[in-house]
């Protein structure tokens, strides 16, 4: 049994001065096997993993390699053993190209410096067993997130490591994308590689996992191999009860809330949004579902302001919000929770707080300053009602979990008191819980009367929370559904080969 | 609790920069028995105002992730303007000569105008900070020169009859014996503290610095913010013009060269970040102060101004290294 557990950790703890964000785990990793660490955000599964990787140290406990004791000094040195682990925060350099982001710090060498032609055509090849037609040319900064998030995957792909740690690897890829992962992540146990798989979807992972460990609190509250454990066990183990996502909300719209007619976003070669109308009533769910590329993105951001659209017009309740900048929409009760945390959410200088209450800094201004009470009872409200996990308003927001980080983006763009909510892939990084609480919020502003557009690449999130599903194609909306359509309708909808 | 640990960790940091004031006015003290007195103290603050000033304007831009190159040049061509106007304007055949608050007027609008420029190359052309102040730092430069002839403007005073006089008002006069421009430095101080602390345009600026993509998406005016301080930091260059030719009762187009330097390196003592996000007020005026104290003490001690410069140049790395290892345990992740 023992010596089918590559790699080990024994008792290991790790404090950041009075946060203790794991209190003496043990957790093995199988030979060849995937082994899937579940938990609520803030639980400690990416400290684990850190300090499995040598880019943290644990303050106490100890790693054991193939049945030996040892000490990561850094990352590089478990890189040297064969760990190498996919972060959940993207670490990519956006100014260079996907080809230098994958061999960054591993260059290929040849006669003549760097041998790019060499290093272009594995780049190639790691893109083909991806499925993924992205030019090993192009700047990273120039890719989608999901795009992104594929090029993370693939450097860690191109060291050939015998233990592979994923942190979140999928929270940004449709179905179709993570059809594909998975099925490298097969060839390489089929090789030998173990691997440790971390995600949110907890179904998706069940398809992959031999082996389910639960976090909670920094402790290891549970562990059961694939045969024995369902998605009620890990959710049980998780928060302690069973989360229903519910199904959508009992509201009988209101007027015409937001209108969108014939906007036209266009793009190099096609359009991103094209030619595209949209209605949603007051009080009405819409998700928009499609594959990568599909344009919800940049569909959500030229309605917040952000893209300037060629043509079409947006209308606020009978308002028209063409001429508007960012600002003046949110004003007017037009708000976006954008996809990408780090690069569009977050201001990293700046604590938990105030990123909070960022975007409704004028509503706490009294005359000239802004008030302290007002402002702290916004920050306190926020951090409840999206239930962050920080050891106060003061903290810096880099000490948070990736999901906390998430519900920060989510509070801050809420407090503004929304008529029109548009949401781009709010649950990425959430746990189960969290997004239960978030779809609850929904659901209350709903019946208060919010708009709210959803966007999202997990068809079950649509079926528990949509009035209205529609899919998106190339910029332009292919399909409508009501609630009760099925999963498989809206995935073929949406040009998805296959149905997970 | 975490709150405490955070105002207990920055302000050790600003004790740091405070450290340094305190072991530099003892060093001086002791080495010189002249250093350690009101008087001196009170030439010593009117020296720091000009840097002081400047470092002020410098702060607001360097706080969004910018910097502003120009501002020793807005000094010195700011200057020239207000001697020209105290010199008198010609207009056709007679020669018009404005009251000393109006020169002050228009002497601050023409650096908020250069500043301006900054900020709409930077703000609208997006054209990197550095190399768009740098251009107006040798365009401004090379109008201060254009506009005297390469002379200098030296009697400022004015005529009773003409009715213009009180120019050296700013760098002569004192209120309860401290000197107008340490005064004026105060009071700019306090506002911009305030401001930065406390109004939604501080914070603005902070999350314009921060992440300005963030920023943006939240609502936060970008453009209107990098505008602003630019205009800002013209304006406060223009001050500190109109304070340095009241000092020399004169006004040269080659005033102010390389204070940019000067009030760059007062910021980042002061323990603001280069890139933006990081930084207050309070940390400025105390690098200005360490920075303008040394300079000072160094020549009443009698160094040579070649060692002057290494000293100077030696304590600035020096304190931004302490302040960037206390950054780096801080942050520790
Ligand atoms: N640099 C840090 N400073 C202070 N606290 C930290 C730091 N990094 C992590 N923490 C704390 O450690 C705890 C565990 O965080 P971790 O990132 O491991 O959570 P996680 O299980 O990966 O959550 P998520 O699902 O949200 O990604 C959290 O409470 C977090 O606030
Ligand atoms: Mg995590």
């Amino acid at each position: 049994m023992t010596q089918d557990v590559v790699l080990a950790a024994r008792n290991v703890a790790k404090s950041y001065g009075a946060v203790n964000a794991l209190k003496g785990v043990n957790f093995d990793i199988h030979r060849g096997q995937v082994t899937t660490l579940f938990g609520e955000n803030g639980a400690g599964k990416s400290t684990l993993m850190k300090i499995l990787s040598g880019v943290i140290q644990p303050t106490s406990g100890e790693i054991i390699l193939d049945g030996q004791a040892i000490t990561f000094d850094n990352a590089s040195h478990a890189r040297a053993r064969g760990i190498s682990i996919i972060h959940q925060e993207l670490s990519l350099a956006p100014n260079l190209s996907v080809r230098d982001n994958i061999f960054m710090g591993r260059e290929i060498r040849g006669p003549m410096g760097v041998d790019f032609a060499e290093e272009t055509r594995q780049a190639q090849a790691l893109m083909a067993e991806l499925e993924q037609d992205i030019d090993p040319a192009t700047p990273v900064g120039a890719l989608r997130l999901g795009q992104q998030q594929i090029v993370e995957i693939a450097r860690a792909l191109s060291v050939d490591s015998r233990i592979l740690i994923m942190d979140e690897p999928t929270s940004a890829l449709s179905a179709s994308e993570v059809e594909v992962l998975f099925k490298v992540i097969r060839d390489l146990t089929a090789k030998g590689v173990s691997i440790v798989y971390i995600s949110h979807h907890l179904e998706e992972a069940l398809q992959i996992t031999h082996h389910a460990v639960v976090l909670r609190d920094g402790t290891m509250t549970a562990y059961a191999p694939r045969a024995e454990i369902d998605l009620n066990w890990i959710v049980r183990n998780m928060v302690g009860e069973n989360y229903d996502l519910g199904s959508p909300p009992e509201v009988t719209f209101g007027a015409e809330a937001l209108t969108v007619e014939g906007l036209t976003l266009p793009g190099a070669g096609f359009n991103l949004v094209d030619n595209l109308s949209l209605s949603v009533r007051k009080g009405e769910i819409v998700c928009i579902y499609g594959l990568m590329g599909a344009g919800r993105t940049e569909l959500l951001e030229t309605i917040a302001g952000r893209l300037r659209p060629s043509a079409g017009r947006i209308l606020l309740e009978g308002a028209e919000m063409g001429a508007l900048s960012i600002a003046e929409r949110i004003e007017t009760g037009l708000a976006l929770v954008p996809e990408d945390r780090q690069r569009d959410g977050l201001v990293q200088t700046m604590s938990v707080g105030q990123n909070l209450s960022l975007a409704s800094i004028l509503s706490f201004t009294r005359g000239l300053f802004t008030s302290r009470r007002a402002e702290a009872a916004i920050i306190d409200s926020s951090i409840k009602r999206v239930t962050v996990k920080t050891s106060g308003p003061a903290a810096p927001i880099g000490s948070l979990s990736g999901g906390n980080q998430q519900k920060v983006v989510i509070g801050k763009m809420m407090a503004t008191n929304p008529r029109v909510l548009l949401l781009d892939e709010p649950s990425r990084g959430i746990d189960i819980g969290a997004k239960a609480e978030v779809f609850r919020l929904l659901a209350e502003g709903a019946r208060q009367g919010l708009a709210v557009v959803y966007s999202t690449s997990e068809v079950g999130e649509c079926l528990s929370i949509a009035h209205r599903i529609i899919v998106m194609r190339k910029g332009r909306i292919v399909a409508e559904f009501g609630p009760e359509t099925t999963k498989e309708e809206i995935m073929a909808a949406s040009g998805e080969a296959k149905a997970a | 609790m975490s709150q405490k640990s955070n105002s207990v960790a920055r302000l050790l940091l600003e004790a740091r920069a405070f450290l340094a004031l305190i072991v530099i006015v003892a060093v001086f003290s002791w080495l010189s028995p002249n250093y350690f007195t009101v008087s001196n103290f009170l030439v010593m603050a009117s020296h720091v105002a000009i840097y002081g000033i400047l470092a002020i304007g410098m702060l607001l831009v360097i706080l969004t992730g910018g910097i502003d190159l120009s501002v020793g040049s807005v000094l010195a061509f700011c200057g020239v303007m207000a001697g020209a106007m105290m010199q008198g304007i010609e207009l056709g055949t007679s020669v018009y000569y404005m009251p000393v608050w109006g020169v002050v007027v228009l002497t601050l609008a023409i650096g908020g105008l250069i500043g301006a420029v900054n900020g709409v190359l930077v703000a609208f052309f997006r054209v990197p900070a550095f190399v768009a102040t740098l251009g107006v730092m040798y365009v401004a430069r090379g109008l201060g020169l254009l506009q005297t002839n390469g002379l200098t403007y030296n009697n400022l005073a004015g005529k009773p009859e003409l009715g213009n006089t009180g120019f050296d008002w700013l760098g002569f006069n004192r209120v309860e014996g401290v000197p107008i421009s340490v005064v004026v430095l105060v009071v700019l101080a306090v506002i911009f503290a305030v401001t930065l602390a406390r109004s939604a345009f501080g914070r603005w600026l902070y999350a314009t610095g921060g992440n300005a993509r963030a920023a943006d998406l939240s609502g936060v005016p970008v453009t209107f913010v990098l505008l602003t301080v630019y205009t800002l930091s013209g304006i406060l260059a223009a001050v500190a013009g109109l304070v340095l030719s009241s000092q020399l009762t004169s006004a040269g187009p080659t005033a102010g060269n390389s204070y940019e330097l000067t009030a760059i390196a007062a910021v980042v003592v002061g323990g603001a970040a280069l890139s933006g996000g990081r930084g207050t007020v309070q940390g400025t005026m105390l690098g200005a102060f360490v920075i303008g104290f040394l300079a000072d003490g160094l020549v009443i001690v009698g160094v040579s101004p070649y060692w002057q410069t290494v000293f100077t140049g030696a304590v600035i790395v020096l304190a931004v290294l302490m302040n960037s290892l206390g950054n780096g345990s801080a942050r520790g992740r």
